[in-house]
């Protein structure tokens, strides 16, 4: 077992855990926290189905987006959906026998590379090329961008350029999951990659990356549309907090302090 | 006129080229300690006033799951760069909602992430400097809260929330701003926005009820404070005389008289609009909201209708069963509160009112969603309703009713300029500026179909575009309250009487 072995079994461990805990956290702390009023970007859907089909619109088409601006669009969403397919297709490394479902995407999730790189450049273009976007964007901005394309980069360097042997690298991850540490092949390429990955594990619930976890919880999109139907409550919760209850002379008790959404 | 210049309007909405600080001049008065202390904020910028901002910030993020989310989830798209009025009517890229937003959200990253603590160049945060107070008082007194990026972000994020958020810190550590804190002191203190107490509301409707009866030889009643009414009429107090919203106001008068419903107004709650929204104090918007259901328990109605106000509806149709509910000593078969396009569509509807089209047939109108009706509430059982019933009723009462261009209507409708407590002079130059989407889609329309009015549902809309219209070659008088154009069309019936 090589040096490298160790310090790669030990990074992915900590970025594992750093990813795992620091998104629970985030998303505990979503789900904590009230939402005093009724504040969904109307016309919204009234019931909880149609808030369901509404929050599927964006998470699945970008819908949104789509009416803001159909390059941003079409950019940010092949990128994504190829960055799911890629994710799915890197499924092979941990399971054993690989399902029959991940072995069927395989091809696709090989094109899908070079559509997530695609997709990547076109928006790092447009956040130099386009003015109003090069004023929004921070240093960060573009190092998130540039470690996504290294990690696409040198993801179809090694499919396509300098081979690694695979096989021993599932054996790697594989042996992970057992809390057993396997050779990991010293390839530079490999390494690089892998390095990269963990780094993007690690910011994740410390960045913008947070918008993942975050679409889910926001009120403007998760509420439905029926304040005079149903009395919306979680307004308690926040007078609550401050212990600043307004004149309490008025209104009924408030019977759910926390609510729905 | 001014010491600006009117932009220009072209035949198409140019993207402008970016001019920093092109509008960091633009601030409202500060407010004093006369109007501060009733709200129950400091009266002057206290002197710790970096702690007092950031335990305000900390606390907010605590109690509001909007915030928090909006401060973390904005992947810096640029979707919403281009849809805000104020950006596309002054070029400052600050006013590109995503930039607004980064006001605040630079703070929040340098004093509640880790990146911001130990890398604050990297990921652009900042510390809360003296500078960043006073950008602060500018740039978010340039948001109208109109919600329209809202729309268009992949999160939903909405600026509206993280205006209202730091206008609530501000006021926190004593930088209130005059016209809405002053506003909401008169609330407080008499009952309106326009500090008109009972007996002088009481003469100007008696003198609506002579007006009318001069013009249509008919008596209908504009009654106050009448115990025993069905329905409890809460309307913004420009609704009294401000022209042309008192023209609304007597629609709404006529379409009770025809239907038959006995009505009336209250002096307590004497005000629709509700400022507490703008400076995102809930307890102060509680506090005025409350109002309502007490006239509404004191008078003994059954109903409680609010009239042509936007961000008014927005808090009585999405905040009142929240903030002073629940209703249920009103009668159970209306929604509480209602709209008056709703009453008079339900009404129009059943036939229950006689119209003559023609009365309106030297008018050529559009009409103007306002951003709250359109992106903050509902009309009616189905989501859209906002934009269909008003316009149904228009068309119910003009033979020549023309929409504005698809993308600058309905949920994609642009602000008037001066919603969200800047309707004040000394925001001028920023009003007249961010009207220039809407001026450009009413030139359109103009030109085009040769629309002669442009109908609202909103008190700021109305005392807005009736201020710049003239700016863009306009007369002010093209503005239009729909139940003035309602109340020109419909057929009085002597007979009827209410009581």
């Amino acid at each position: 077992m090589t040096f490298a072995s160790i310090v790669y079994a030990v990074l992915f461990y900590g970025a594992t855990a750093i990813l795992l805990i620091g998104v629970g956290l985030r998303i505990a702390r979503y789900a904590r926290t009230p939402a005093p009023l009724k504040i969904p970007t109307t016309p919204a859907p009234t019931s909880r189905g149609g808030v369901i089909g509404r929050m599927a619109s964006e998470v699945v088409f970008f819908y949104s987006l789509f009416k803001a601006n159909k390059w941003i669009w079409i950019l940010a969403w092949v990128f994504h959906l190829a960055l799911l397919l890629v994710l799915l297709r890197h499924l092979r490394y941990f399971i054993d026998p690989v399902w029959e479902w991940v072995v069927l995407i395989q091809p696709f999730g090989v094109y899908a590379g070079f559509a997530m790189l695609a997709g990547l450049i076109g928006l790092w273009i447009r956040r130099i090329f386009v003015e109003r976007i090069r004023y929004i964007s921070a240093p960060s901005d573009h190092l998130m961008l540039g470690l996504l394309i290294a990690i696409a980069a040198s993801g179809l360097a090694m499919k396509y350029l300098w081979h690694v042997d695979v096989t021993a690298v599932k054996v790697f991850f594989v042996g992970l999951m057992r809390f057993e540490i396997h050779s990991l092949p010293a390839e530079p390429l490999l390494l690089l990659h892998l390095a990269l990955v963990a780094a993007l594990m690690i910011v994740f619930p410390f960045s913008k990356l947070l918008h993942a976890p975050g679409v889910f919880f926001s009120p403007t999109r998760n509420q439905a549309d029926n304040p005079r139907e149903q009395r919306h409550t979680s307004w308690a919760a926040r007078v609550e907090h401050t212990g600043a209850a307004a004149p309490a002379n008025r209104g009924a008790p408030v019977p759910n302090a926390r609510s729905e959404d | 006129m001014a010491d600006f210049e009117t932009p220009e309007v072209k035949e198409y909405l140019d993207m402008p080229e970016l001019q920093p600080g092109a509008m960091s001049h633009s601030k409202p008065f500060v407010s004093r300690d006369e109007f501060q202390g009733p709200l129950g904020f400091p009266g002057e910028l206290v002197d710790d006033w970096q702690h007092v901002a950031l335990a305000k910030l900390a606390e907010l993020l605590n109690k509001n799951r909007g915030l928090q989310v909006f401060m973390d989830a904005c992947v810096k798209c640029g979707a919403c760069t281009d849809k805000c009025h104020y950006f596309l009517g002054t070029s400052d890229p600050r006013n590109m909602p995503v930039a607004r937003q980064d006001l605040l959200r630079n703070v929040y990253r340098r004093y509640f992430t880790w990146p911001g603590r130990l890398f604050p160049k990297l990921v652009g945060a900042q510390d809360l400097t003296e500078d960043v107070l006073d950008q602060w008082y500018s740039y978010f007194h340039q948001c109208s809260e109109c919600r329209r990026c809202s729309v268009y972000c992949p999160y939903g994020i909405d600026t509206a929330e993280i205006t209202m958020a730091t206008r609530e810190i501000m006021n926190a550590v004593g930088k209130g701003q005059k016209y809405s804190n002053e506003i909401i002191g008169k609330v407080f203190k008499i009952g309106n926005n326009l500090g008109l107490p009972q007996p002088a509301l009481k003469d100007t409707l008696e003198g609506l009820e002579e007006e009318v009866k001069e013009d249509t030889g008919v008596d209908v009643r504009y009654p106050l404070d009448e115990k025993g009414a069905d329905v409890l009429l809460v309307t913004p107090s420009a609704d009294f005389f401000a022209e042309p919203h008192v023209d609304g106001l007597i629609g709404y008068g006529k379409v009770f008289h025809q239907a038959g419903i006995s009505w009336t107004l209250s002096s307590h709650a004497s005000e629709a609009a509700n400022f507490g929204l703008f400076i995102g104090s809930p307890e102060n918007m509680r506090k005025i909201a409350l109002r309502v259901r007490e006239a509404a328990e004191e008078l003994g109605v059954k109903r409680i209708v609010f009239g042509e106000c936007g961000h008014a509806w927005r808090v009585a149709y999405s905040f009142l069963n929240t903030l002073a509910g629940p209703f249920d000593f009103l009668d159970p078969r209306y929604p509480v509160p209602q709209h008056i396009c709703e009453v008079t569509h339900e009404l129009i509807q059943r036939g229950a009112l006689t119209l003559d089209k023609s009365a309106n047939d030297h008018r050529r109108v559009t009409f103007h969603d306002s951003c709250n009706v359109a992106r903050a509430s509902r009309m009616g059982n189905t989501p859209g309703g906002q934009f269909t019933i008003p316009r149904e009723i228009i068309q119910a009462v003009c033979n020549h009713y023309y929409d504005m261009p698809a993308d600058t209507i309905g949920e994609a409708t642009f602000c008037c300029g001066g919603g969200g407590g800047l309707l004040t002079d000394d925001l001028m130059e920023l009003r007249v500026k961010g009207a220039l989407p809407r001026m450009q889609a009413l030139r359109q329309v103009v030109e085009e179909e040769g629309v002669t009015h442009l109908a609202a549902i909103c008190a700021i809309c109305k005392s807005q575009f009736a201020k710049v219209l003239p700016y863009y070659g306009f007369e002010m008088d093209q503005i239009v309250s729909v139940h003035q154009l309602v109340s020109d069309a419909i057929v009085l019936d002597p007979a009827k009487q209410t009581t």
